[in-house]
């Protein structure tokens, strides 16, 4: 491949602790890839792990969760959920023939804007390497 | 006003050029434009400033729009400066949806085109979020009129006397006996050489005395449940062994005691020593003995002598070995977390040879040693008998414990240059013909009078020496400073007679427990983190929770003085307006389509959500209720429920999907 791919990532942050990470990351103007959309949540407990094939089905090539660090939740035990629901999505995910690679989680901290880099860039390499993803594809969107 | 067919109002803010240098303002706002059911796509330098403001309030009223997204920085800046302007447009508040195109976007991408195409699709699912929006009603309830503050240092007190002040119920809890914390054992205070003890000893009193203050020494915040303005609060008042209404603070127990003189005293540093029953110091807050369980014989081992000496000389009978830990609840409306700070273990620092030489002192123990209430009476003097000698030749190691990755506090404690300036003083001072000097990194007097007193210091023979040493050792019975003076780049060896380490200050060990009762989180530097570092710095993100002093940051006694008074006049305003809106963007229960599982009730982490009943044709069938009161809106349960029944306001399943739908197909 001569120029490489660039995926469309679909990313959910929790409002108070990933969301404000990355917030700083901006405030800090630490620059990183702008392959990432971010859909703001108040919590990772909300976010339904049906989402993730929602996304994936509309045409992102990716998803990323991210949340409080575990024990650091703002509502005591959000984060908790959303580990356990995608850990179980993550496997039916395999099962089905999606690459683990386009199914991320991480925990990002309200005053980690370096990290939140890192995870943007790791999350989007992943599906960088494992290129666009088409099996569910939709191409329109239905207002 | 007719808000069934969605007519969209997009404002796309430049912030000056913090946006449009990098995003292409007017292709956001002709795409923007273009987009279903927007009627009114603008642009605007700052959107958040009155004439910002005023363009939409005149759209909302000549366009008839019923929806608006703004464009602009993140909504966890500026939201609710936008739900107001909604409101006082005379549209509700909560038909506003946010797109982030500066902190996610601008400021983060350097190529324009880059920026341009992302800012298209943030405002895009912006537009398709919008379109669904409903109308929240934000619901009020009333505010305890009562404050708990959690620790007694000089934050907490001052916090305290200021709620009490104006007329509000105060509960202070302090972790140790007596309140008063790390000042009380400071001996002058920089710059302005103040005594410690003679400023701080009326306010403890005063905070003892006050009768809307509740002062719960030797105790610990067990619980806290509930939500802002109506907290509900468990304390355990921990057993002290002593009847505190019986006991004068006579201290015949303390002298009698068997270990009287044998405890390392947590107030002298360690440097002075106490018994197993005593008053921390001579001015504690209340002046009520206690016994320490941990060292006190008869309680660790069952068995005093004959009698333990307390009870035989205590003529008031005070003494009692059966007390029980005891629990208070009580209900309050704010907290304020002002549980300071731990000083550096210098042991952390091998090279300086704290654990292995008797004359490294951290400078808490200096400042013990150099007090008039000090175990040497205020006289310099190491060693003890014969030994005994005042020591000559002076030096101080800066920043240990601070800028220092390698013990992971890579932040400044703001209080070490001016102390250690301090400390140098009363030594010149107490033994004139001595030799100071200080190893440093940097002098930092940054504060009011700082730099006079740095001046002054230096005036009065006490050398400055920039390196920071690589080791302390001893040859022949010396202390031996080894650095490098990096001015003229020579090594140098450096024999003294004492050498104190300037510690600095770090998060408290038990910063953990506060963390997980009342959901506070912690900066990198691991101290509690503010909710905004420059426009919120006594707010926490946790509503009705405030921060002061040390707790948030290391800090000298003015700051912490006026951080405390300002997380006191935060928490006034939610007492003295009485009223607080909860969060309106809860769960809502569809009792057409719930099945009455239950799964919901069980992963509530408030415990806001019942089962109840409704006549579902003719039937009464079992569905969820959710108490609008304890739900706080994270929705955990919504992602949980089978059938999608319940749902979170503003952030449904209906009004999220779209979002996903734009991200994923939008180019």
């Amino acid at each position: 491949m001569s120029e490489q791919y660039e995926p469309n990532i679909v990313a959910f942050l929790c409002n108070w602790c990933s969301y404000a990470g990355a917030d700083l990351a901006g405030t800090s103007r630490v620059h990183y890839t702008s392959n990432l959309n971010v859909i703001r949540v108040m919590c990772s407990g909300r976010v339904n792990p049906l989402f993730a094939v929602n996304a994936l089905q509309q045409g992102a090539d990716g998803v990323l969760v991210s949340g409080c660090h575990p024990g650091d939740c703002h509502y005591m035990e959000g984060n908790y959920y959303a580990r356990r629901r995608f850990a179980l999505m993550r496997e039916l995910l395999e099962f089905i023939g999606v690459e683990p690679e386009r199914f991320n989680m991480s925990w990002v901290s309200a005053s980690e804007g370096a990290k939140w880099k890192d995870v943007v860039e790791e999350v989007v390499e992943k599906a960088r390497k494992v290129g666009p993803f088409d099996q569910f594809r939709r191409n329109k969107i239905n207002w | 006003m007719n808000n069934n067919k969605p007519k969209i109002g997009v404002y796309v803010c430049h912030c000056g050029v913090n946006i449009a240098k990098t995003v292409d303002i007017e292709a956001v706002r002709s795409y923007a434009e273009s987009l279903p059911y927007v009627k009114v796509a603008r642009n605007y330098s700052y959107m958040c400033s009155d004439p910002g403001q005023l363009l939409i309030k005149e759209d909302i009223a000549e366009e008839g729009l019923n929806r608006i997204v703004v464009a602009s920085c993140s909504p966890r800046m500026h939201e609710l400066t936008f739900r107001k302007t909604l409101a006082e447009g005379g549209l509700n508040p909560y038909y506003l949806e946010m797109a982030n195109i500066r902190e996610q976007c601008s400021w983060v991408h350097e190529d324009s085109e880059e920026a341009t195409s992302k800012a298209r699709k943030l405002v895009a699912a912006a537009v398709a979020k919008a379109r669904l929006l409903e109308p929240l009603e934000e619901k009020e309830v009333e505010v305890e009129p009562a404050t708990l503050i959690i620790g007694g240092g000089i934050a907490g007190i001052q916090a305290a006397l200021d709620i009490a002040g104006a007329g509000f119920k105060v509960y202070v809890v302090e972790k140790t006996p007596s309140v008063g914390g790390k000042m009380s054992q400071l001996d002058k205070t920089f710059p302005t050489l103040d005594c410690s003890a003679c400023i701080l000893t009326p306010k403890m009193v005063d905070v003892a005395s006050h009768p809307n203050i509740e002062l719960l020494t030797y105790s610990q915040v067990e619980d806290v449940q509930g939500y802002v303005g109506n907290f509900e609060v468990k304390v355990r008042k921990k057993a002290r062994y002593v009847d505190i209404d019986k006991c004068t603070g006579c201290g015949i127990c303390a002298q009698e005691c068997r270990l009287a003189g044998r405890i390392p005293s947590e107030y002298e540093a360690g440097i002075g020593k106490r018994g197993a029953i005593y008053l921390p110091f001579p001015q504690a807050v209340p002046a009520k003995f206690t016994i320490d369980p941990e060292s006190c014989l008869y309680l660790t081992r069952g068995k005093c002598g004959k009698e333990p000496k307390c009870v035989e000389h205590c003529s008031l009978g005070a003494i009692d070995f059966e007390q029980q830990d005891e629990f208070v609840e009580f209900k309050v409306g704010a907290i304020i977390v002002a549980t300071g700070y731990d000083v550096f273990d210098a042991s952390r620092k091998p090279e300086y040879g704290y654990q292995d030489y008797d004359n490294v002192l951290t400078s808490l123990e200096l400042e013990r040693l150099v007090s008039a209430s000090g175990p040497t009476g205020g006289e310099i003097v190491l060693g003890k008998g014969e030994e005994a000698f005042v020591p000559k030749e002076v030096a101080f190691i800066q920043c240990v414990g601070s800028r220092d990755a390698s013990c992971g506090n890579e932040y400044c404690s703001r209080v070490c240059c001016m102390y250690t300036a301090k400390l140098a003083h009363l030594i010149k001072e107490k033994v004139p013909d001595s030799n100071v000097r200080v190893y440093y990194m940097d002098v930092r007097a940054f504060g009011k009078g700082f730099e006079e007193f740095y001046d002054r210091v230096r005036r009065e023979g006490v050398r400055y020496i920039r390196g920071n040493p690589s080791e302390v050792f001893k040859r022949d019975g010396k202390l031996v400073v080894k650095a490098e003076d990096t001015l003229t780049a020579k090594p140098l060896e450096d024999e003294v007679d004492m050498v104190v380490l300037s510690v600095g200050l770090e998060p408290r060990k038990d910063t953990r427990e506060i963390i997980d009762l009342l959901r506070l989180s912690q900066s990198s530097d691991r101290f509690y983190l503010e909710a905004h570092p420059k426009l919120a710095p006594v707010d926490t993100a946790t509503d009705g929770v405030y921060l002061a002093g040390c707790a948030q940051g290391p800090k000298d006694i003015p700051d912490t003085v006026a951080q405390a008074k300002g997380a006191a006049s935060s928490a006034l305003i939610l007492l003295a307006s009485g009223k607080v809106n909860i969060q309106a963007q809860i769960s809502v229960v569809n009792e057409a389509t719930c099945r009455g599982c239950g799964y919901c009730v069980e992963i509530c982490p408030y415990g806001a959500i019942e089962m109840g009943e409704v006549n579902r044709f003719g039937h009464i069938v079992s569905v969820a209720k959710v108490n609008e009161a304890l739900c706080k809106g994270c929705g955990a349960c919504v992602a949980g429920c089978f059938s999608g029944s319940i749902q979170q306001k503003s952030f449904k399943d209906r009004q999220i999907l779209p979002q996903i739908a734009v991200l994923g197909v939008v180019k």
